[in-house]
This record gives C-alpha cells, sequence and structure tokens, in this order.
C-alpha cells in the first residue's frame, strides 16, 4: 500500500518505528483534511511516499503546499504520506472521497500498515454532524476525544488536565430506555469503522473530532488543530500568557491550494 | 438539517460520504441483485491479441472530445492499426446485455502506428465508472511491456470548473494546460495547471 519517494542515490525506505501518525477522516465540512493541510503547511513537511490505493477517487494536481515558481511543479495525488522526524511524527493526506464499499478495505490496509511500520500510535481528526447532537451536547465545547483502551491506558490522565469532554455514547434505540449505549458518529466517515478496529486489534489510536456543519470550514479546521496542539504542542505560542494556547490561528499558515475555495470572481457584467 | 417545514432531513456533505455504509440492511433479493451488477461490471476483456505488447509511447484520449480530437486529426488506416480493446459495462452503458454493447457505450480501443508499432494509441471514449478505474489501469498498464514507456494523456474539462481569480467569461477558451511527472523533460506545449485547479477520475488514475 504504502510507496515511499523515490529520493535517489539509494536511499532507504523511511522508517516510521515509534512515530505518530496523524490522519484525517473524509467527514463532515472536510475538516480533518483541513487542519492536516495546516499541519503540513506550517511545519513545512517533507512528502516521503503515497498510498497505491484503489479505494479512493482518483485525483491529480500541482503541490498544494507551493510557496513559490520553483516548487510548485511537484504532482500531488488523492493519499500522500509527510513526514517530520524531529517530532516522530508522520502525516498522512487523503484528498478526495472514498469509493463505494471502500471504507472497510482501505480500513483493513491501513491498520495493517500501521502495525507493519511499528507506528507508537494514531491520532484521527475527524468531524460530526452538528445537528445530530442531544440536547446536552448543544452546550459547551463542541470538541470531543475518543481513545483506544491501549492508549487510554498512556494518556487518559492526560486528557483529564486538559479538561476535554469525550464523546458520549447513544442509546442504540432511541426513545427506549435501557437499551444499549453504542458509539455514534454521524457524517464521521470511516471514523467509527477505524476507531473499533483499532480496539480489537491493539492499537493506540485517539480521535479528535468537532461537531460542525457543510460550509465555510476554514475556522473550524483552526479550532479542531489548536485542540489538537494542545495536547502534542505541535508549534508552542510566541506568547506566553495563560491564554496562548487558545489562539494560535495567526501561526498556522494557510497552503497556497485553500486559494479560490468558494469559486472564481465574478464577471463584471453580472452588476 | 431542519427544513423550513420542521422536518429534519439528511445534509449532503461534500466530503462525499455515504451515509449508512455500515447500517445497510439488505434482503436476499437486494443482495442478489447487487452481486449480479457486480459480476457483469467487473467482466472486463481484453480483445486480439493477449500477449504483452511492447510501448516506448503510450497516447491515451479519455472522453469523447479527446477521442473525437485522434480520430478527426491523428488517425487513419494507412498508418494505424487497431491491436486490442477492452469493453467494460456498467451502470451508464445504455444497452443492458454485456455482448451486444454499442461500441461508444463501454469500448476503448487500442490503435498500434505501423510504422514504429511500439507507439500506441487508446481511445477512451466510454464511461468509466470510479470503481472501475483501477482495473482498467491494473489491465491496460499490465499487457504492456514498457521500455522507456512515455504516457501523453489527453482529455477536457469544463470552463466553468476552471478556478481563477477572474471570471471564466472573461477568459479565451477553449485553452491547454499540463501536468507532468518530474522524470518529464521534454517540454511542454503549454502552461502548467495552476493551484488549486485539479484533475480527477481516470485521467487521474
Amino acid at each position: 500500500m504504502f510507496i515511499p519517494c523515490d529520493r535517489g542515490g539509494g536511499s532507504a525506505a523511511p522508517d516510521f518505528k515509534g512515530f505518530t501518525l496523524l490522519m484525517p477522516a473524509v467527514s463532515v465540512g472536510n475538516v480533518g483534511q483541513l487542519a492536516i493541510d495546516l499541519v503540513i503547511s506550517t511545519l513545512d513537511m517533507t512528502k516521503v511516499g503515497y498510498f497505491y490505493t484503489d479505494c479512493l477517487v482518483p485525483m491529480v494536481g500541482n503541490n498544494p503546499y507551493a510557496t513559490a515558481e520553483e516548487n510548485s511543479t511537484e504532482l500531488s495525488i488523492n493519499a500522500e504520506v509527510y513526514s517530520l522526524p524531529s517530532k516522530k511524527l508522520v502525516v498522512l493526506q487523503i484528498r478526495s472521497p472514498f469509493i463505494k464499499n471502500k471504507y472497510r478495505p482501505f480500513c483493513e490496509t491501513l491498520l495493517s500498515w500501521v502495525k507493519s511500520s511499528k507506528c507508537a500510535r494514531v491520532v484521527l481528526l475527524s468531524s460530526s454532524h452538528a445537528y445530530q447532537r442531544d440536547d446536552e451536547q448543544l452546550l459547551g465545547t463542541p470538541l470531543r476525544y475518543l481513545l483506544t483502551p491501549d492508549l487510554e491506558k498512556a494518556v487518559g490522565g492526560c486528557m483529564q488536565e486538559l479538561k476535554w469532554k469525550e464523546m458520549e455514547k447513544v442509546a442504540a434505540y432511541p426513545g427506549i430506555s435501557n437499551t444499549d449505549k453504542i458509539l455514534h458518529i454521524p457524517g464521521g466517515g470511516i471514523t467509527k469503522l477505524l476507531f473499533t478496529e483499532s480496539c480489537s486489534k491493539g492499537i493506540q489510536m485517539a480521535v479528535l473530532l468537532k461537531f460542525c456543519s457543510e460550509g465555510d470550514n476554514i475556522p473550524d479546521a483552526f479550532v479542531l488543530i489548536n485542540y489538537l496542539n494542545e495536547w502534542l504542542q505541535l508549534i508552542k505560542s510566541e506568547v506566553s500568557t495563560s491564554n496562548s494556547s487558545t489562539d494560535l490561528s495567526s501561526q498556522w499558515k494557510i497552503p497556497s491550494s485553500w486559494r479560490l475555495l468558494f469559486g472564481n470572481g465574478l464577471p463584471p457584467a453580472l452588476f | 438539517m431542519a427544513t423550513f417545514f420542521g422536518e429534519v432531513v439528511v445534509a449532503p456533505s461534500r466530503a462525499g460520504l455515504d451515509e449508512e455504509e455500515e447500517a445497510r440492511e439488505e434482503t436476499p433479493e437486494d443482495r442478489e441483485i447487487r452481486r449480479e451488477i457486480e459480476k457483469k461490471r467487473y467482466r472486463q476483456r481484453r480483445g486480439c491479441a493477449d500477449e504483452p505488447l511492447v510501448c516506448s509511447k503510450f497516447i491515451v484520449a479519455i472522453g469523447r472530445n479527446a477521442a473525437a480530437f485522434l480520430s478527426s486529426f491523428i488517425l487513419d488506416s494507412v498508418c494505424w492499426e487497431v491491436v486490442g480493446v477492452v469493453k467494460l459495462w456498467n451502470e451508464w452503458c445504455r444497452t443492458s446485455s454485456t455482448t451486444n454493447v454499442l461500441p461508444t457505450d463501454s469500448f476503448c480501443l487500442f490503435y498500434r502506428l505501423i510504422s514504429d508499432p511500439t507507439v500506441l494509441l487508446c481511445q477512451c471514449s466510454c464511461y468509466v465508472a470510479e470503481d472501475q478505474q483501477f482495473q482498467w489501469l491494473e489491465k491496460v498498464f499490465g499487457s504492456m511491456q514498457k521500455e522507456g514507456l512515455q504516457v501523453t494523456i489527453l482529455s477536457t474539462c469544463p470552463v466553468a470548473d476552471y478556478k481563477t481569480q477572474e471570471s471564466t467569461l472573461t477568459l479565451a477558451s477553449p485553452f491547454l494546460k499540463a501536468l507532468k511527472t518530474k522524470e518529464f523533460q521534454e517540454q511542454v506545449c503549454c502552461p502548467l495547471l495552476e493551484q488549486p485547479n485539479i484533475v480527477r477520475d481516470l485521467p487521474a488514475a
């Protein structure tokens, strides 16, 4: 599945042992994917390979993180892997929707790659339909987290300190009391499948998600990435006051490919 | 999402989410229908010669416009010969039978330049569905013996899909844009496709 980039000089395939794999779920508002774009762009991560998969709609374009003429002509496709060894971080970006009936094959192949490359843990950025929240979820923070049992042992205490809210389970049969509670992440794409598979395979996985709706999801991406940053500290805040962690928006670098997200310029003849 | 009338409907998502992917409950009849349709879709055949074709240059025209360009300006019966065909079927084909299909419906024709048999050309004007694209590619490239292979893909996209600062109404169209791999060292005859524009489906695959 993973094909390393040919960096020439006979360099060995990259080693991700002990790394944190950060990846998005293709979910409502594409928030996870936008947040991942911010990480790759801000940390200026190097592409180390891609996934050769028939599970995603094919697409190709020029470098979405281009900053100048010289680096704008590298091709970019639907599932690419970037790495930053200094932070033991490897990032997967997914740029197109899943093909029908391919969720499960993709999850299985991905998780077996995670195991074979010996990543220490996986962090999945996702989102869920805001309109499906219940009365209690409408109040307070729109951010939630989930940890697989293996990761709970390692970092559960950290989440308590950060005062994060765990994603609530809902009744399997709404309206009927005394039913089992299940995990339900509407609009989350592969989130639930990947999470439940990781639980059963003993993989350390954290899910960070935001309740949102379709629209201009750039602010949602900033909120989600700042949430992640509270925990992983990918970038440090410049001002060391107590409120600094809540507003790092200006320190994340927006990639050049975010231009024209809402269409072209208007024809003058319209006015 | 709530509508004006107070009902809650599932909002379509740009993320292309397939809601209820896990919760789909099929009756035995549904399952049987789905299985039969899948069998029909995945039965692709390569006609004529079945031994691998040696190829140094491969030109693929995807879509009716690109295929018509090749028919009008490049192909003729003197210089080119048909060497193969890929037949595929999906729900977009106007015929329901996989044996008596219209050529435009589901054929991809392969031609070879008589004066240089390592130059191959493919006209693919039928619709290749998302889940068939990968297979199509593996079948086609899998049956080639590639020697310093250079691939050129010709395709068209609507001007309305082109993202630019100004309005597309003021653009002089049609216009050409290109994408190339870093291994392609020759001069490209037109400007490269700027971000944030992308290409999708079979040309991208």
